[in-house]
C-alpha cells in the first residue's frame, strides 16, 4: 500500500475534522514507523489544513517521529526507578548487540534504539517497549534475546 | 518512632461478585442531583494529584447550559513513579467505565472518552473488547451514553487537562489559559468533566457502598483511601491501596528497606521528604499530596543523581510554550551541573532556588509550577550531595 492509499484509508475511518488528526498520524506511524514529508502533505490535503499545522502537531509528540525509523522501534525507559534498577546495562547490551548507539537505526533498517521517559513499570524495571509491546523485568541477556526474536520474525 | 500499622484497604481491585454494571443499573434509578450530592458528601478528591473535589466538578458541569457535554477519563498516567492507573485499567476496567457512565448520566453528557497514554497501547485490545460489551449494556439499560478510546503519543504534558483537550483536538499538547475551566469550556470548548482513572473507579465503589463508608476512612482533608505506586529501594515494590492520613514514617516502616534516607512523595513533580521529617509529614492534602507515586531512596543513592534525573525529565517534557518553564527547566539543570563541576560556587544554588520560585509564580501550568517542589526540597535537605 502506498502512503497516499494508507492516508486515505485512515481518513475514511477517522473522518476529516481536525479532531481526526491524531488518530490519522498515529495510524501512519503504526504502519510506516515515521511520518514522511509525503505523508504529512497528503494528510494536510485530506483534512484541508495547512502542512505546517500537521507538522506542528506531529513534531510535538515523542511517538510521532518525523525522521525515518527502523521496522522495530525500541524504547528503553530511562527515568529514575529504571535508572536505579540498571537501565544503563540494558542500553549497553542493546547497543552492543545491534552495533548502534541510542538514537540510531541499524543499517538493515530493522531496529531503532531510543530512550523514553517513565513507561509506568517502576516496580518491575528495567523496562522497554518494542513498538507497542512491553517487556518489564529485563536483564541485559533477556533484552538481547527479545531483540533476537524480533530479528528472526522481521522480513 | 510510632508503631501504628498502616490500614490496607481493598476497594479498587476488590472483585468478589464483581458486577460493576449492576451498580450502574442501581444508580440510574436515582436522581441526578442526589448522586452528585452523594459524591460531594463522600469527600472524594481527584486522585490524579491535583485533588479537586470530584462532586463539585460534576455539579459545575451539570449547571452549564449546553446541549453537548463530555466526560473524559484521564489515563495519561506519566508521572515518574506512578503505575497504578495501568493496573486499574488492566484489572478492573469496568469500574472505570461505570464511573464514567454514572458521571454522564449525572451531568447530562452523551459521549465519553478515555485518553490512554501511547505507552499503554498494549492495553488497547482488551480495553476495546471490554468497552464494546459495556457500551451495549449501557444501551440496554436505556442510557444514551457511549465511550470510546483516544490514544496519546508520548507527551507527559498531555496529562494536564487542557493540554489533553488540545491533543484530542489534533493540536500540539500545549496547556490553555485558565479560566475558562473545563467545566465551562473543555473538549471542543464544551463543558467537560475530566477525572483520573482511579477517581472514576472510586465513584463506582461509592455508588455501590454509599458515601458514608468512604467518608469514614482517612482524615478531614483527605477522605477515603488511595492507591499508591511504591518503587525504589523497597523489598516489596508494587501497588497498595491504603487509608489516607498516614505519616511518611508509618509508610517507611512498612515499605522501607531499613536504610531509607528519603522518600519522594508525588513523583518528579512532588516533594522530597528527608528522614528527619518522616514523623511529622502526613501523606495527603493536609501534608504532601500525591497522585500515588512513592519513590524510596536508601543511603546508597546520590540525591544529586535523583534531582538530575528529574530536571532532565522536566527539560524534555516542558511543552516550551511559556518561557519561565522552557528556560527555567534548562537553566536549573545546567545550574546544578555547573555547581557539581565547581564552575559555580555553592552560593549559586540560592540563585537557582529563586529561579525555581519564579517558575512557580510565572509558569502557565502545573508542570512549570511544580518544578520548584523537587528542586527546593532536594537542594535544601541534601545540599552537600548536590555540591560535592
Amino acid at each position: 500500500m502506498t502512503v497516499k492509499e494508507l492516508v486515505n484509508e485512515l481518513v475514511e475511518k477517522h473522518g476529516t475534522t481536525h479532531n481526526s488528526l491524531m488518530p490519522v498520524l498515529q495510524g501512519v506511524v503504526q504502519q510506516e514507523r515515521y511520518l514522511s514529508e509525503e505523508a504529512m502533505l497528503t494528510i494536510a490535503e485530506a483534512l484541508d489544513i495547512s502542512a505546517a499545522e500537521v507538522y506542528g502537531t506531529a513534531s510535538f509528540y515523542t511517538f510521532l517521529d518525523t525522521v525515518p525509523r527502523g521496522k522495530n522501534v525500541i524504547r528503553v525507559c530511562k527515568t529514575i526507578s529504571c535508572h536505579m534498577q540498571g537501565k544503563d546495562e540494558i542500553i549497553q547490551a542493546l547497543e552492543d548487540a545491534l552495533k548502534i548507539k541510542v538514537g540510531e537505526t541499524t543499517d538493515n533498517k530493522r531496529f531503532t534504539l531510543l530512550t523514553a521517559n517513565c513507561l509506568g513499570w517502576c516496580h518491575k524495571g528495567p523496562v522497554m517497549l518494542v513498538n507497542d509491546e512491553v517487556y518489564p523485568e529485563l536483564t541485559p541477556q533477556k533484552a538481547v534475546e527479545i531483540i533476537q526474536e524480533y530479528e528472526r520474525n522481521t522480513k | 518512632m510510632k508503631d501504628k500499622k498502616l490500614k490496607k484497604v481493598d476497594l479498587i481491585f476488590e472483585c468478589n461478585d464483581c458486577k460493576p454494571v449492576e451498580v450502574l443499573e442501581k444508580t440510574l434509578k436515582r436522581d441526578q442531583d442526589e448522586i452528585i450530592l452523594d459524591i460531594i458528601d463522600s469527600g472524594l478528591k481527584g486522585r490524579g494529584g491535583a485533588g479537586f473535589p470530584t462532586g463539585l466538578k460534576w455539579k459545575f458541569t451539570k449547571n452549564e447550559d449546553s446541549a453537548i457535554k463530555y466526560v473524559i477519563c484521564n489515563a495519561d498516567e506519566g508521572e515518574p513513579g506512578t503505575f497504578k492507573d495501568r493496573e486499574i485499567l488492566s484489572r478492573v476496567p469496568e469500574k472505570i467505565f461505570v464511573g464514567m457512565a454514572i458521571c454522564g448520566y449525572a451531568i447530562g453528557a452523551k459521549e465519553g472518552f478515555l485518553y490512554l497514554r501511547g505507552e499503554y497501547n498494549f492495553l488497547l485490545k482488551d480495553l476495546n473488547a471490554t468497552l464494546d460489551k459495556f457500551n451495549a449494556q449501557v444501551k440496554d439499560l436505556g442510557l444514551d451514553f457511549t465511550i470510546s478510546i483516544k490514544s496519546g503519543s508520548g507527551a507527559y504534558i498531555c496529562g494536564e487537562e487542557s493540554a489533553l483537550f488540545e491533543s484530542m483536538e489534533g493540536k500540539r499538547g500545549e496547556p490553555r489559559n485558565k479560566p475558562p475551566y473545563p467545566t465551562v469550556a473543555g473538549y471542543n470548548s464544551k463543558p467537560t468533566v475530566i477525572n483520573n482513572v482511579e477517581t472514576l473507579a472510586y465513584v463506582t465503589m461509592i455508588c455501590r457502598l454509599g458515601a458514608q463508608q468512604f467518608k469514614d476512612m482517612g482524615t478531614n482533608d483527605s477522605r477515603g483511601s488511595k492507591v499508591f505506586s511504591v518503587s525504589g529501594d523497597t523489598p516489596i515494590a508494587g501497588i497498595y491501596e491504603l487509608e489516607l492520613g498516614m505519616t511518611v514514617q508509618e509508610f517507611v516502616n512498612e515499605f522501607g528497606d531499613g536504610d531509607t534516607k528519603a522518600v519522594q512523595v508525588g513523583g518528579a513533580s512532588g516533594s522530597c521528604v528527608p528522614r528527619k521529617n518522616f514523623a511529622d509529614t502526613i501523606i495527603g492534602f493536609e501534608g504532601i499530596p500525591t497522585g500515588g507515586s512513592m519513590m524510596i531512596f536508601n543511603s546508597s543513592r546520590s540525591m544529586y543523581n535523583v534531582l538530575h534525573d528529574y530536571l532532565e525529565f522536566f527539560a524534555e517534557e516542558s511543552c516550551g510554550q511559556c518561557s519561565p518553564c522552557r528556560i527555567g527547566c534548562q537553566q536549573l539543570l545546567k545550574g546544578i551541573e555547573a555547581v557539581k563541576r565547581k564552575e559555580r560556587n555553592p552560593q549559586y544554588l540560592e540563585d537557582l532556588k529563586k529561579l525555581a520560585a519564579t517558575m512557580k509564580l510565572a509558569s502557565k501550568c502545573g508542570l512549570g509550577q511544580s518544578v520548584a517542589n523537587p528542586f527546593t526540597s532536594i537542594v535544601d535537605n541534601f545540599k552537600e550531595e548536590i555540591i560535592y
